[in-house]
């Protein structure tokens, strides 16, 4: 804790620590996380009542509110649904410091699933972006692999 | 079964980018004293407070007890209710349940936030899932940024179109005089402003505002002898999507979110007709795109005909559907308190007590509260007793 200690103006006090949480990936999601390291693909699940294909697998069907358990594999490649190329700073709060820019978030409808799994698009020209365009997802090294998000590293455009 | 409530009185703060002058707690007990004033009454006559803001902005968990000095809450019903960027709204909702159920006769609805004392950004970031979401999500702009991508692929609307919201909403702030931007601005200073997170430049969005509201709502027989007119709830509605970005941002449907809340409201209010039958709206439009795509899904005009509809006039003061005669959240933006901002000046409209900002004659108001995962609340306030 700090304070800015110019006594002529008005004083704020700073605060510039971490704090560490520890989330559970739960059954399903550390599915997904093997299935990439294993067989570099994605998997899904399906809900018996709505037939809904999502990714990443979760245990309950949120509109249906029942458990799901059959896990369905899919592909590594999908469609640009809607993306931003970012150019603005902000502090990760992941990491604590400046997410580098710019970089583009991309909603990526992946083959095989109904829902829109969120990613980073490997192009930053907006011009060579479109809503519409095939992806295809790069992976992590299996060796640096570590059972999170970011063994994906990004998806290229594939036309 | 529930009984008629009214709102009889707002306040709110002279909205700013930073407030060194003031904690959060002394900022709030502006707009409460100055709520308190418009309905005559002093804290003693408030029987319970609802309040909010936005989780992780300030780093104070326990607002409810943290703020007692400020909301006025000492030794007094109190509850924090906390949902995002429709907080306001919700805190209005939970004030408006607490009397329509008969256990509370006048109930203050506090909505705040101080923005200057986080990074805004990063705190968005955390209503994201730690393990899905956090690692490519950037906060609202991107968020929202994707929907208008989707929105221009889909019915061809423009930059330009998009432009004439951020025109309209900041120009109508100088008729407000507790709006925190006040400079008028053109299409092209919106077109020149740097571009954020493609479409969306520093004009198309809201900024960043230190800044508290507190509405007093009243049960039927109370209402009428505080003020002459009392704002009545006609109507309210909430409806959440998902915790996933991914499940609730298929497009091509709209913001389903605000098509059902709002079709459950005008059901409620006798709505068949929107853009006819209400006379004033205050959307929360956090963003110009919104200003276009968010009026088809609450009706005003049909899908892709948003950009049309406003150019033609129809949003402007003098038109069909006056929107954000306040100047809107593309003007201010105190975030816990934004929603709850759209409340209490669609209570000021049909109050009549707009002043310069007044819409005559508004006898039907709409506010909208819009939140985190495309979720929506929606008020509908009127001068009859429903
Ligand atoms: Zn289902």
């Amino acid at each position: 804790m700090s304070t800015e200690r110019n006594y002529d103006e008005q004083l704020t006090v700073k605060f510039t620590y971490p704090m560490p949480y520890r989330w559970s990936v739960g059954e399903h999601g550390s599915v997904f996380f093997n299935e990439i390291k294993k067989n570099r693909r994605f998997v899904g699940v399906r809900c018996p009542s709505c037939g809904m294909v999502y990714v990443p697998p979760r245990r309950v069907c949120g509109p249906c509110f029942r458990e799901l358990d059959e896990i369905v594999p899919l592909t590594d490649e999908g469609t640009i649904v809607a993306f931003s190329t970012v150019n603005y700073p902000f502090l990760d709060p992941a990491t604590g410091v400046q997410r580098p820019i710019p970089y583009t978030y991309g909603y990526i409808r992946l083959d095989g699933a109904d829902n829109i799994f969120s990613h980073i698009i490997n192009e930053t020209d907006v011009s060579k972006i479109q809503v519409g365009m095939k992806v295809k997802a790069v992976f992590r090294e299996p060796e640096q692999m570590q059972g999170n998000i970011q063994d994906i590293k990004h998806f290229d455009i594939i036309g | 079964m529930s009984r008629p409530v009214g709102i009889v009185g707002t306040g709110q703060t002279d909205h700013k980018s930073h407030r060194p002058d003031v904690n959060g707690r002394e900022m709030i007990r502006e707009a409460v004293t100055r709520a308190l004033e418009d309905a005559e009454l002093s804290i003693k006559d408030i029987d319970a407070i609802v309040i909010g803001n936005m989780d992780h902005f300030e780093s104070i968990n326990y607002v409810d007890t943290w703020s007692v000095e400020g909301s006025g809450g000492v030794m007094k019903p109190i509850m924090k209710i906390t949902t995002g960027g429709t907080t306001g709204a919700t805190v209005a909702l939970a004030a408006y349940y607490h009397v329509a159920s008969g256990l509370f006769d006048r109930v203050l609805a506090i909505g705040w936030e101080k923005n200057s004392e986080s990074d805004t950004t990063a705190a968005i970031i955390t209503c994201s899932d730690p393990i899905w979401d956090r690692f490519s999500y950037s906060g609202a702009i991107p968020s929202l940024a994707t929907e208008a991508t989707a929105y221009m692929k889909q019915y061809g609307a423009t930059q330009e179109d998009a432009a004439l919201i951020a025109v309209r909403d900041r120009n109508n702030a100088l008729n407000n005089p507790h709006a925190h931007l006040q400079r008028p601005i053109t299409v092209d200073d919106v077109m020149n402003s740097p571009m954020l997170a493609y479409p969306i430049k520093l004009l198309d969005v809201c900024p960043r505002t230190d800044g508290a509201c507190a509405v007093v709502f009243a049960a039927d027989g109370v209402a009428q002898k505080l003020t002459k007119q009392p704002a009545w709830v006609k109507a309210g509605s909430v409806r959440h999507t998902f915790t996933w970005f991914g499940d609730s941002t298929d497009y091509d449907r709209g913001l389903v979110s605000l098509q059902r809340a709002s079709a459950e409201a005008y059901k409620h209010a006798g709505i068949t007709k929107p853009a006819e039958e209400i006379d004033v709206a205050e959307l929360y439009l956090p963003y110009t795109y919104a200003g276009l795509k968010w009026i088809e899904d609450l009706g005003f005009c049909g899908k892709g005909e948003g950009a049309k509809f406003v150019r033609e006039g129809n949003t402007d003061m003098n038109g069909k559907i006056p929107v954000n005669p306040s100047g809107g959240v593309i003007s201010t933006n105190c975030i816990g308190a934004t929603a709850l901002l759209r409340v209490a000046e669609a209570a000021i409209q049909v109050m009549g007590k707009g002043g310069d900002r007044q819409v005559d004659g508004a006898k039907t108001a709409l506010a909208t509260g819009f939140g985190g995962c495309f979720w929506s609340d929606v008020v509908i306030l009127g001068a009859q007793k429903p």
